[in-house]
């Protein structure tokens, strides 16, 4: 599949704004975020809606024809497309209500502040699922028709989040134990889902060439593909990495989305002295966005589409 | 009803007029325009609702070059239909003819992705989703004579490899020949249901053979050479 930059970019940067107001909101409802007062949690969850909002804008830029973007939110019984506009369009009042409350409430939570917090969690959640949904959804791409899809969105927004949120507490000035050992956590949980994805895109499972053009189990290949340049359906399904590329970006996305990261907030956790402690919790989310750019490239690049057998693939 | 294409595979000999008549009636039609990108630069290319793509099955001496000319399916379960967030994309009840509303479409391709048969072209130019109407501004037409009122595709085919008709009739000629010639869906595991069916070579593998007259005896063929080779 062709990497669409506009969709890396959304992907990434608001399953990270979600991911974040996630975190925030639920340990708010289990009692506050340790470390961080009613000024932090509120600035928190204004960092991820910003994120959120950011990504949301920049998947506008793939459509086609925008005008008729308001249109999407009308096929919410059939459409994960449809489902992720609804669940985020729906979270925005949730989230202001639940920031002005926090604003009027000084942090504290009640019966209705607690409720309002977990309608937030809930929608920042189903938005990060549909997404993944919407990929996972679909029969024609073997590499993305499984589980595996929307629990490696679900786990990467979370562990981003988690990351963010350690260098927001540790930029309040506040001891970040709480914060770093939940990314520490989500980040290996994260690294292990992504390695068995990886491992069950090696193979290639899909439809073969024998069933797309023509029920025999002998050899069939392409001769003549009937045009003589590339049409729509090889500009967006035909993109093919080198191997070779592939592997060093694989390497990146271990580097620098889990392994660093991980380093990185393990030392946090042993050290005392403040701008150490300021440098490595920001330099944690950066390289960690990195790795998910690349991660998020990946994911386009490595999936093969079935209508690359018409033009000779062999199997998907 | 069930309204789709049967192609025959055996017959089709990839002469791509199909392709032609699809373009020109289409291109004035109910989805038209059928952009055309740079048609006189170095790469012209465009959208098309119908392309034949030509293989070679098997290997020589048993190889055979098999035509196939693919439009959409008109998939029973069509995901493309039920992926799309505007309601853009729809199936008609009344025949299953699948389309795609251009005032509703919003080009998020994802139709296109949910297509396992390449069937849906984003125009570029226009920003909407484009996709063969089985020619619905054709066949429902009552100014057009009777025998017309089929798609552009079928009634152009000179070696009449694509017969139209209703698959959900069993004794329609389409029903008929996918049952008499064993007819197939492409990539039936995926469960798209596609109504368009393809008829397979017909199992004729080596041209056919008259046996000659047995040979004469040793004697007599040992005369014959003799009488040839003696010279009074």
């Amino acid at each position: 599949m062709h990497p669409a930059l506009s969709v890396i970019f959304f992907t990434v940067v608001s399953g990270a704004g979600f991911g974040l107001v996630i975190l925030t909101a639920g340990l708010g409802v289990l009692g506050g975020v340790p470390g961080l007062g009613a000024t932090g949690i509120l600035t928190a969850l204004l960092v991820g809606v910003v994120l959120a909002t950011a990504g949301l804008m920049a998947s506008t830029l793939h459509l086609a024809n925008p005008r008729n973007a308001w249109r999407a939110f009308f096929r919410f019984r059939t459409s994960w497309l449809s489902r992720e506009a609804v669940f985020s369009v729906l979270f925005y009042p949730c989230v202001a209500l639940y920031m002005f409350g926090l604003w009027r409430t000084d942090g504290a939570h009640g019966i209705g502040m607690s409720l309002v917090g977990l309608l937030v969690l809930l929608l920042a959640l189903a938005t990060v699922f549909a997404t993944g949904m919407i990929y996972a959804s679909l029969r024609t791409i073997p590499q993305w028709n499984s589980p595996l899809v929307p629990t490696n969105y679900l786990l990467l927004s979370l562990a981003s989040g988690a990351v963010l949120l350690t260098g927001l507490t540790v930029a309040f000035g506040e001891p970040p134990a709480v914060a770093a050992t939940l990314a520490l956590v989500l980040l290996v949980t994260a690294a292990m889902a992504k390695a068995v994805y990886y491992f069950w895109i090696g193979k290639p499972q899909g439809p073969t060439i024998n069933t797309a053009v023509g029920p025999t189990r002998a050899r069939i290949k392409i001769l003549e593909s009937g045009q003589s340049s590339d049409s729509f359906l090889n500009r967006e399904f035909s993109y093919e990495a080198a191997a070779e590329r592939i592997l060093r970006l694989r390497l990146v996305v271990y580097l620098c989305a889990f392994l660093l990261p991980f380093v990185l907030l393990v030392l946090l956790l042993g050290t005392d002295g403040a701008a150490l402690s300021l440098a490595l919790a920001l330099v944690a989310p950066v390289l960690l966005m990195v790795g998910l750019l690349a991660e998020r490239w990946l994911f386009f690049a490595e999936a093969r589409h079935v209508v690359n057998l018409f033009y000779g693939r062999q199997q998907c | 009803m069930k309204l789709g294409l049967v192609i025959d595979t055996d017959t089709c000999v990839g002469c791509h007029a199909c392709v032609v008549a699809c373009k020109q009636w289409n291109t004035s039609g109910t989805l038209g325009p059928l952009t055309d990108y740079q048609p006189y630069g170095k790469e012209p290319s465009g959208v098309a609702f119908n392309r034949v793509r030509t293989y070679e099955v098997d290997t020589y001496p048993n190889n055979k070059t098999i035509n196939m000319p693919m439009s959409c399916m008109h998939c029973e379960t069509a995901d493309c239909v039920t992926v799309c967030p505007t309601g853009a994309s729809f199936k008609r009840a009344e025949d299953g003819i699948v389309l795609v509303d251009q005032d509703k479409c919003m080009g998020c391709n994802l139709c296109a992705w949910a297509c396992p048969y390449g069937a849906r072209e984003l125009d570029e130019a226009v920003g909407t989703m484009k996709k063969c109407t089985l020619c619905v501004d054709r066949i429902y037409d009552e100014q057009l004579p009777e025998a017309e009122r089929q798609p552009a595709c079928v009634i152009t085919c000179p070696t009449s490899a694509r017969t139209f008709g209703d698959l959900d009739d069993p004794d329609s000629q389409v029903s008929r020949l996918v049952r008499e010639r064993n007819g197939y869906q492409s990539m039936p595991e995926l469960g798209y249901n596609p109504v368009n069916h393809y008829l397979p070579p017909r199992h004729k593998p080596h041209a056919e053979t008259t046996p000659g007259a047995s040979l004469p005896s040793l004697t007599e063929r040992f005369k014959s050479w003799l009488d040839k080779a003696v010279v009074r």
